[in-house]
């Protein structure tokens, strides 16, 4: 899986990099420059999910994730997912190590996916600072019609995979 | 001292993580040897695909006019601004708490109410970023599931907003 991506994404980056290149030199490096920037950002947070990932997949038996998490658990799988990820702010690349292992150890396609949606779209935490630019009212509205939204494609996903 | 500890607070679990399988190894401590072996697979994992990701996004960011996108997306914009704000919310980076500062941005220069709640709804699920990482690790059929499903429920949320907004005096306040 990774493999095929890994050599899509060098191909899509070569072919994009000598377009920009024979377009415009001084562009394509401010690019470069960006996307480095970007991935500078993210390397140290990201290798430490990655360690915090292999620690539990050590300490967490593949038959604990299966059982509370995956396709015989039912609702309480489900609510679970929709709660934490509703309640918790991980920033999105980190979670999908995260997420690809649960999938890996046992967990649903529909827990795994309400719990990414849940997390991208809904922030509990972050709602005092939405209140600051929208209001109360629309801030608390937006959220439960993303909530809304959330378990309705968590649920879409896990029917269709 | 307290800002100095700050800075280096990110490295402090790599820090111990180091020591821990360094150690593990000279004393043959199997858990230590097992849990190096699943992180170093899953760090080359990243490593195939993350740095060229990047270069990708950040070429889209020097060649996609963003200022050109943001002038066409105001209340009578139709189907082209559901179109533009999407496309714009993609080439966004971060947290949807930092969507929400571009949010009043786009609000002031003149989005209409429909699409500054269509591009938070896209900025949640169609970052350009968000997306390379979500394919490699979930894979492609997740992806567009999830895209085809999410997309037009946003876009009503969008809808929804606008009619719901329409006569209460809304506006997006800038934080101070």
């Amino acid at each position: 899986m990774i493999t095929t991506n890994a050599l899509i994404y060098i191909m899509v980056c070569i072919v994009l990099c000598a377009a920009s290149f024979s377009f415009n030199r001084g562009k394509t490096v401010a690019g470069l420059k960006k996307g480095w920037r970007m991935f500078r950002n993210i390397f140290i947070p990201f290798i430490n999910v990655l360690i915090l990932v292999s620690i539990a997949l050590y300490l967490i038996p593949p038959t604990f994730i299966s059982k509370y998490l995956g396709a015989g658990s039912g609702a309480l799988g489900f609510i679970t997912a929709a709660v934490v990820g509703s309640i918790t702010l991980i920033p999105g690349f980190i979670s999908y190590p995260i997420a690809a292992s649960l999938l890996q150890q046992g967990a649903s396609y529909t827990v795994v996916a309400t719990f990414m949606t849940t997390l991208m779209m809904v922030g509990v935490v972050t709602l005092p600072l939405e209140t600051q630019f929208f209001g109360r009212h629309v801030a608390v509205l937006r959220n439960v019609l993303n909530f809304i939204a959330a378990v309705i494609i968590g649920l879409g996903v896990g029917m269709i995979l | 001292m307290r800002a100095h500890f700050k800075r280096m607070k990110p490295y402090l679990l790599v820090t111990a993580f180091v020591i821990g399988i360094i150690l593990s190894y000279a004393f043959r401590f199997q858990p230590g040897e097992i849990i190096a072996g699943h992180f170093a697979q899953s760090v080359i994992e990243m490593l195939t695909f993350i740095p060229f990701l990047f270069v990708i996004v950040g070429l889209f960011d020097v060649w996609v006019p963003k200022e050109k996108i943001e002038r066409h997306i105001g209340p009578q914009s139709g189907m082209k601004g559901i179109l533009l704000v999407t496309l714009l919310a993609m080439l966004q980076a971060g947290p949807l708490y930092g969507a929400f500062p571009v949010a009043y941005i786009l609000y002031k220069k003149g989005a209409g109410i429909r699409n500054v709640f269509i591009f938070l709804g896209a900025f949640s699920f169609m970052k350009i970023p968000l997306l390379g990482i979500e394919i490699a690790y979930l894979g492609i059929q997740f992806s567009v599931a999830k895209t085809l499903i999410a997309l037009p429920l946003f876009i009503g949320i969008g809808y929804f907003m606008e009619w719901y907004l329409k006569d209460r005096n809304f506006t997006i306040n800038k934080l101070d």
